[in-house]
């Protein structure tokens, strides 16, 4: 090979640049979101109500899933319920259903000091507050930004 | 270290061999779990219909107060801002003059009434809507009940629709509306800068059982039904009555009609 001492030493100084991140967080453990998710509101619900409108398991890997299909479902096709696997019914709506039970008073988030950044983030109107610290609690660990919130809110409580 | 093309052949097949094998053996036996939903359906008291009409009884409409009641109740419900100035104004449903409303049906004398009077403007909900066909996204589309609904999620806000409605009945956010609504009602989305938006005939409120929020504001003065049913009151004052539309020479077929005959409909 032509060269190719000098070609190797700088493919192996190549991968070891690139690698630096991996070995850096090696053995490090990554502290996922620990946040209280439930709400006085699912907690008022009977112990036999308290699942989602799916369980848990399904809601964690497919809640986007599930919201693009009611948008497509509420507003091109018309249909306002969903059905679930369980044969119960649910007013499709991501103010009016979803956020009754997670929602959280934006005051008290900010009393007990939970750090939520997506909340009133480029929010305008005081009545009107983003990303609902259910929703932002993942979210911003993932990054993950949905533009939910530039349209739909989180009712105050003292809305409803 | 030189391969000849058999092998080289040999070596790519079985790298890609590897490769799909790979895939499957990691995600093909990983346990999804699958709900399967029932489906989705219609609350059994939302109100059904195949042509939603409306018609403004003109009698009705005789205090500042008449057309203000209503505009409030339509604009409250569905969050929708106060800009404070004409220009960046949006409306769903306001009044205009007789000259601006029926703009070819203006004759050189005309019952002074007639000519004096404001009429309830609002989206005529077209039987043949421009905007539709103009509308590059489907953002905008024609329900089968007859309502011309609005998609915000699709809406790309290039305003071809507003060029398109011969009624001015879409408004342009130009601004973030949201500091401009003085009270949030909790149960509607408001939009966002960049959005076209207009009269949804009150969809949401049909999907539950109720009447459009300016027709229950109205005191009888908007007429609100089936066209397509015979035994409707809309229809049976549509049928019996003279009533007119705007700009019918352009084709769209508005479905809202204006009482301007005076005197009781029914």
């Amino acid at each position: 090979m032509y060269k190719g001492g000098k070609i190797i030493a700088s493919l192996i100084i190549f991968v070891a640049f690139l690698s630096i991140p991996f070995f850096y967080n090696m053995g490090k453990a990554n502290a996922g979101p620990d946040v209280n998710l439930s709400t006085p509101a699912i907690e008022a619900l009977a112990p036999a109500d308290q699942q989602c409108i799916e369980p848990v398991e399904f809601m964690r890997a497919n809640h986007m899933q599930l919201l693009n299909d009611w948008r497509t479902e509420v507003v091109r096709n018309g249909k306002t319920e969903y059905i679930n696997s369980q044969g119960k019914a649910f007013n499709m709506s991501l103010q009016d259903t979803c956020l009754s039970c997670h929602s959280t008073d934006a005051e008290k988030v900010a009393n007990t000091g939970i750090s939520n950044p997506a909340a009133n983030n480029g929010m305008s109107n005081p009545t009107a507050n983003a990303s609902p610290e259910f929703c932002a609690s993942c979210h911003t660990y993932t990054a993950v930004k949905p533009n939910c919130w530039s349209c739909h809110f989180e009712p105050k409580g003292a809305l409803k | 270290m030189s391969i000849n093309r058999r092998q080289f052949l040999r070596r790519a097949g079985m790298l890609t061999a590897l490769g799909l094998g790979g895939t499957i053996a990691f995600t093909g036996f990983r346990k999804k779990a699958v709900v399967e939903a029932a489906g989705y359906g219609v609350k059994s008291n939302a109100l059904k219909a195949t042509r939603w009409a409306m018609a403004v009884d003109m009698s009705k409409f005789k205090t500042e107060d008449d057309f203000k009641r209503i505009k409030e109740a339509c604009h409250s419900i569905h969050n929708v801002p106060d800009f404070g100035n004409p220009k960046d104004e949006i409306k769903w449903i306001w009044k205009d003059d007789y000259e601006h409303t029926f703009t070819s049906q203006h004759n050189k004398y005309l019952e002074e009434q007639l000519v004096d009077a404001p009429f309830m403007v609002l989206c005529n909900h077209c039987e043949n809507p421009p905007c539709v066909k103009a509308c590059p996204t489907e953002a905008t589309f024609q329900r089968p009940s007859g309502i011309v609904a609005m998609d915000f999620h699709r809406c790309i806000g290039c305003r071809f629709c507003m060029a398109a409605c011969p009624f001015g009945a879409r408004s342009f956010n130009f601004r973030d509306p949201r500091s401009f609504i003085k009270d949030v009602n909790p149960e509607f989305p408001t939009r966002t800068k960049g959005v076209v938006e207009k009269c949804n005939f009150c969809e949401e409120r049909l999907a539950e059982g109720l009447m459009p929020a300016c027709v229950e504001a109205s005191k009888g003065g908007l007429i609100f039904g089936d066209l397509d049913d015979p035994q409707s009151e809309v229809r049976k004052i549509i049928s019996s009555k003279i009533t007119i539309r705007r700009k019918p020479q352009l084709g769209t077929q508005p479905s809202i009609y204006y009482l301007v005959g005076g005197g009781d409909h029914a």
